[in-house]
C-alpha cells in the first residue's frame, strides 16, 4: 500500500506513456477524405433515351398530348402581355374572362356580384398565337395552380388598387374599373362599373388566391373584410371558357387612361 | 517493428511543429488497396421535367430529360457502382404531367433510375402534404428533412431528419433541410408542418453525425437556395456553409443557380465546404467524387479540384 503510494508519479507516467503510445502507433488506420473533384454534366441528346423509361413514359405522355391538344377554339390574333404600356390584348382577356366566370359564380353561391376583377402582369406566362386554341394554352399561360377568391374590400382600398397601379405602370389585369391619371402618373378619377369610389361601401373584387395572400406585394388584400375561396383553379376556368366560345374576342377597351 | 513505428510518429510529430510540408511523405505513403471513391450525383428543382425541354426553348433548347439523364445515370455508375443519387427538392410541378398526374409518374421515374434519397421542396407541398403523402407509395427512395417537424402531420415518422449510407465500408451521412413555407406556400397546403431554424438544426445534425454516427462524409441536401443578392443574411446555403462545422458537401436548389462548377466556400473552422447547385428542369447532372485513403488524416488537408 505504501509502496504503491510511492510509485504512484511513475505508475502514471507509466500509464500515460501506454495510453498515447497506444494512441499514436495503434490507432486504427481510417479513411479520410483526401480529394474531391467536382463538376456539372449538361443533359444533352449524346445520351441516347434509356428504353425501359421512354417505354413507360409514352403512355402517360400520349394521354396528356391527346386530352391538352384538342381544339377547343380560335384565336383571332396574337395575344401578347408585351404589347401595351397601361393594358394588353391578353390582360383584358384574362381579366374580362376572370370577371365574367367570376361573377356567374358569386351569384349563385352567394347572392352578390363581382365589381372588379384583378390579376397580376407577371401571372401571365405565355403569349396565345393567333390559331387554334387547346387546353395546352391554358397551362401555358396560367401553368400554376392558383385558384379564384374573391376579396370584400372598402372604398379605401380601392383608391390603394388605383395607387398600386398607378405606382407599379405595369399593365395589371384589369375589368370592371377604370382609372384616370395625369401624365405624370398621379389618379384623378377612378370608377367601378361607371360609378365613382363609394368609400363607405363594399366592393367585391374577383382575383387569385397567390395575390390575395399578398403576393406581388398587392398588400391591399390583407385588408379585406372577408374572402371567398370559389375552389375553382383559375387555369381550370379558362379551359372552361375556351371550350365555351367558338372564336375569343379582342377587347382592347382602355381601363387606365392617361389625361394630357 | 512497432517500435520503429513509434519513432517515426515521434519524429513525424516534431516534424509537424516544425512545419507541416515534411509531414507528406508519411500521410502519402501509397497503398493501392486503401484507396476509395463514392461518387455523389445530384439534381434539383426537376420539376416534373420528365421529358426535354422543346426545341426552341429559348434558353434551354432540347435540354434534360428524364430518360437520357437514366442512361447517363447508367453509364457513371458503371464506371463507379458506389455511386450515390440525390435531388434538393421540388421534383413536382412545372409540366402537365404533375397537373394530371400529382406527381406519381415523376416518383416512378426517379425509382426506376434508383435515386438513393432527396429532401422535400416547397412545390412539393403543391397538392397539400395530403397530396405528397399520397404519391409517396409510388417512391422506392427516401425523404428527409431535419427542420421540418412533422409531428402533427401525416409524414410523422415517415419523412426522417437524416439518412446514414453504407457506401463500400465508407459511412455517408445526409441529413435535409427545407426553406420556410410561411409567405411562399398556403398554410392549407403545409398544415401544421412547423418550420424550424435550418442553421440551428444543421449544427445539431452535423454534431450527430459526424460524433456521434462516426460519419466519414456529411452531407446537407438543401432547398434553402444559394445566395439571396439583396439579403445575403437570409438563410441560404453559403450562409448555412459559413456558420457550421463539419459538414463536406451542401447540395443546393430552389433559387434555379445555374453554377458554372461547384462553389468553394468556408466553414466555421476555416475549413472547405463544397456548395453545388445544377440549375432546374433536369438540365444538368451534378457530380461529385470523394476520394479516400487509408491512413492517418493528412495534415495537408483535401485537394478539391471543380470545373
Amino acid at each position: 500500500m505504501i509502496n504503491l503510494k510511492k510509485n504512484n508519479a511513475a505508475y502514471y507516467m507509466f500509464v500515460l506513456f501506454l495510453t498515447l503510445f497506444a494512441f499514436i502507433s495503434c490507432g486504427p488506420k481510417k479513411f479520410y477524405s483526401n480529394r474531391v473533384d467536382g463538376k456539372k454534366i449538361p443533359v444533352t441528346e449524346q445520351y441516347a433515351p434509356d428504353s425501359q423509361i421512354e417505354n413507360f413514359i409514352a403512355p402517360y405522355r400520349e394521354h396528356i398530348d391527346n386530352d391538352l391538344d384538342s381544339v377547343l377554339a380560335w384565336s383571332p390574333v396574337t395575344f401578347d402581355k408585351s404589347k401595351g404600356k397601361w393594358q394588353t390584348n391578353i390582360g383584358n382577356l384574362m381579366a374580362d374572362v376572370t370577371f365574367e366566370k367570376a361573377d356567374k359564380i358569386f351569384y349563385i353561391r352567394e347572392k352578390k356580384h363581382v365589381d372588379i376583377c384583378l390579376l397580376n402582369h407577371g401571372g401571365i406566362r405565355a403569349t396565345i398565337p393567333q390559331g387554334f386554341v387547346t387546353a395546352r394554352t391554358a397551362y401555358e399561360i396560367m401553368p400554376f395552380e392558383n385558384s379564384l377568391i374573391i376579396m370584400a374590400l372598402k372604398g379605401q382600398q380601392i383608391w390603394e388598387i388605383a395607387a398600386y397601379i398607378a405606382n407599379e405602370r405595369k399593365p395589371h389585369p384589369l375589368a370592371g374599373m377604370q382609372i384616370v391619371m395625369d401624365k405624370d402618373n398621379s389618379v384623378k378619377r377612378v370608377t367601378v362599373q361607371g360609378q365613382p369610389v363609394d368609400n363607405s361601401r363594399i366592393y367585391y373584387v374577383a382575383t387569385s388566391d397567390y395575390l390575395s395572400n399578398g403576393g406581388d406585394h398587392m398588400d391591399f388584400f390583407k385588408k379585406a373584410t372577408a374572402s371567398y375561396d370559389m375552389d375553382y383553379k383559375l387555369r381550370n376556368l379558362y379551359i372552361d371558357y375556351f371550350k365555351e366560345v367558338d372564336t375569343l374576342p379582342v377587347n382592347t377597351s382602355e381601363r387606365i387612361i392617361i389625361e394630357q | 517493428m512497432r517500435r520503429r513505428d513509434f519513432i517515426q510518429k515521434s519524429a513525424a510529430g516534431s516534424a509537424m511543429v516544425l512545419g507541416g510540408l515534411s509531414l507528406s511523405s508519411f500521410a502519402n505513403i501509397p497503398d493501392t488497396e486503401g484507396t476509395k471513391r463514392i461518387t455523389i450525383l445530384h439534381t434539383n428543382d426537376t420539376h416534373s421535367h420528365i421529358d426535354p425541354l422543346a426545341a426552341d426553348d429559348p434558353k434551354h433548347p432540347n435540354m434534360g430529360g428524364a430518360a437520357r439523364r437514366a442512361t447517363l445515370v447508367e453509364q457513371l455508375r458503371a464506371e463507379n457502382p458506389n455511386t450515390l443519387l440525390l435531388d434538393a427538392g421540388d421534383i413536382f410541378q412545372g409540366t402537365p404531367y404533375f397537373n394530371y398526374y400529382g406527381g406519381e409518374l415523376e416518383f416512378k421515374v426517379m425509382s426506376m433510375m434508383k435515386y438513393d434519397l432527396a429532401t422535400m421542396g416547397n412545390h412539393d407541398f403543391d397538392n397539400g402534404i395530403d397530396g405528397f403523402y399520397k404519391q409517396l407509395p409510388h417512391a422506392s427512395f427516401d425523404f428527409v428533412s431535419a427542420n421540418y417537424d412533422f409531428k402533427n402531420t401525416v409524414l410523422d415518422g415517415i419523412v426522417k431528419p437524416y439518412k446514414i449510407f453504407m457506401v463500400d465500408g465508407i459511412n455517408v451521412g445526409i441529413f435535409g433541410l427545407g426553406i420556410q413555407l410561411d409567405g411562399l406556400v398556403d398554410k392549407k397546403l403545409y398544415k401544421e408542418t412547423v418550420y424550424l431554424n435550418p442553421i440551428d438544426v444543421a449544427q445539431d445534425m452535423s454534431r450527430i453525425l459526424k460524433n456521434d454516427e462516426q460519419c466519414d462524409l456529411v452531407i446537407c441536401l438543401s432547398h434553402l437556395g444559394f445566395i439571396y443578392d439583396k439579403d445575403k443574411e437570409k438563410v441560404s446555403d453559403l450562409v448555412l456553409a459559413r456558420t457550421t462545422k463539419n459538414i463536406d458537401l451542401i447540395i443546393g436548389g430552389h433559387t434555379h443557380t445555374f453554377l458554372s462548377k461547384p462553389y468553394v466556400a468556408e466553414n466555421l473552422e476555416g475549413k472547405e465546404v463544397l456548395v453545388n447547385q445544377v440549375g432546374c428542369y433536369g438540365i444538368n447532372l451534378g457530380q461529385i467524387d470523394f476520394y479516400f485513403e487509408k491512413g492517418r488524416k493528412s495534415f495537408k488537408g483535401r485537394t478539391i479540384n471543380v470545373g
